[in-house]
This record gives structure tokens, C-alpha cells and sequence, in this order.
């Protein structure tokens, strides 16, 4: 049942996931990217990673791709507009993609073995033990995280301003 | 100890994080819109996201898991950025087009 479950979300995000690329208009790319990611936090829940699953969900559809969405309807773009490579470098592209997956594939194939799965402890991935986790052994991390988001959104105002007066 | 450990191998997963960083990469390597090389960009590192967790879980180990929260900060800030500078991009030469950027000058 549970192979059942994950062998669908997996295909149904790889469909997704090819779909994004090779979808004609930009708007839909990114509705497509939106149900790779959720097909992703559906993942996520059957790992039992639940704070990462509701994060995810949070983050990336409600933050990064609204951020996505409102720039394509800003700068108006769509179908008409929407610039195209030669069938040669989409060629390249494919075999480059390509050699990359069977390298991955062929290096990681039968060589991974974990032991002690049998004694894994199902809470690791709820919210109790990461924010202890997070909270101790990842405090200082934490804390440059906000510097970098700080930096971040600085730097976003100022690149996005009109008329920049230095 | 979880359904998912004994019921999916491991490999499952790395299979399935490969494929879709291919596909991420494939992506980045034909379209030329830079709004699309970005979300191909997210969807490399959700494919890297779902492997950390996987290994996460399937080791017991919280810090994985801790890594992707940290992941997910920097994609967060990243988008960010790059989106205010292909705004930017965008209304200096009117396209999205990545192919009109392969100079420094001008």
C-alpha cells in the first residue's frame, strides 16, 4: 500500500516535473511546478516528516511561487512572447540531461546499504524533536538564516527600485 | 519502525531525486525564458530536499531534515532576489530572454 502510494506520487511528479519544462506558456509552467511540489509534501508525509511537509506546503506554494505568479502577470507575459531555443540545443540539452541521470543512477545503483533501519525512531521528524534539534545543536545557523533574509530582502528592494539615487 | 522503511528501498528515492534533478537541469540547459530557468533552478533543489529527507528517515537522524529547512530559507531568499532582478532585467530590455544577456557591456 504504502509502494502503492509512493510509486504514484512519484510518477505523478516526474509527469509534472516534465510537463513544467516543456510547457509552451510560462503561467502554466508554474501551476504545473505547483503540483510537483505538493505531490513532493505528499512525500514528505509518508516519511513522516510532517514539519517539513507543512512547511514545504507554506514556503514554496504559498510563498515562492505566488512570488512567481505575481511577476509573470506584472511584466505580461505569455505564449506569443515566449522565446525558443533550436532543436539542436534542446538536443544537447537532452543528451547532457541525459548522460547526468545515468551517471547518477548508475553510481548510487545497489551501493547504498543502512543499517539499523529496523530500530528507526518514527518521531525524528516532528516538530517536537527538530525544534529541539534546531534550537541546540543548529541555534547559530538559525540565527545567520535571518542575517541572509535580512540581506535578502534588503537587496531586493534596492535591485527592484525604479530610479536608483546612489 | 515506519511503513515506508520497509515497504519502499531506499533507492526508490534516490531514483526518483535523480530523475527529477535531470529533469531540473534538462530545463536550465534548453528553455531561455529566465522565469522558467528559476523554477527549473527550485525544482533541482526540491529534488535534493526529498533525498535529505529520505536518508533523514531512513537513518533516524533529525539533522537531514534540519538541512532542508535551511535549504528551503536559502531558495526562499534566492527567489526573491532573482525575481527583483529579472524585473529589473525586464525593464531595461523589455524580455525575459536570457540569450540577450551573454555580454557584460552594455
Amino acid at each position: 500500500m504504502t509502494l502503492a502510494i509512493f510509486l504514484t506520487l512519484a510518477v505523478i511528479s516526474v509527469i509534472t516535473a516534465l510537463l513544467m519544462v516543456f510547457a509552451k506558456s510560462p503561467v502554466h509552467s508554474v501551476l504545473y511546478l505547483i503540483l510537483t511540489f505538493f505531490t513532493i509534501a505528499g512525500q514528505y508525509v509518508l516519511l513522516n516528516a510532517q514539519f517539513l511537509a507543512v512547511v514545504h506546503i507554506i514556503v514554496y506554494a504559498g510563498a515562492i511561487m505566488v512570488l512567481f505568479l505575481f511577476v509573470l502577470m506584472l511584466l505580461n507575459l505569455n505564449k506569443d512572447t515566449e522565446p525558443q531555443k533550436s532543436a539542436g540545443w534542446k538536443l544537447a540539452g537532452a543528451i547532457a540531461a541525459g548522460s547526468l541521470l545515468v551517471t547518477m543512477v548508475g553510481a548510487m545503483h545497489g551501493s547504498i546499504q543502512i543499517a539499523g533501519a529496523e530500530q528507526s525512531n518514527p518521531q525524528v521528524g516532528l516538530v517536537e524533536n527538530l525544534g529541539k534539534v534546531l534550537f541546540t545543536d543548529f541555534v547559530v545557523p538559525f540565527e545567520i538564516a535571518g542575517i541572509l533574509f535580512l540581506a535578502a530582502m534588503v537587496g531586493a528592494v534596492l535591485v527592484g527600485k525604479k530610479d536608483l539615487k546612489v | 519502525m515506519l511503513e515506508v522503511i520497509r515497504s519502499v528501498p531506499v533507492e526508490y528515492y534516490v531514483y526518483l531525486s535523480s530523475v527529477l534533478f535531470s529533469i531540473g537541469v534538462f530545463g536550465v540547459l534548453t528553455r531561455r525564458n529566465a522565469i522558467v530557468v528559476l523554477m527549473c533552478i527550485e525544482l533541482m533543489l526540491n529534488a535534493v530536499n526529498l533525498l535529505l529527507a529520505a536518508f533523514s528517515t531512513y537513518l533516524s537522524d533529525a539533522q537531514g531534515q534540519i538541512m532542508v529547512f535551511f535549504i528551503m530559507v536559502v531558495a526562499a531568499a534566492e527567489a526573491a532576489v532573482g525575481l527583483g532582478i529579472l524585473v529589473m532585467i525586464y525593464r531595461n530590455t523589455k524580455s525575459t530572454d536570457i540569450s540577450l544577456l551573454d555580454k557584460l557591456r552594455n
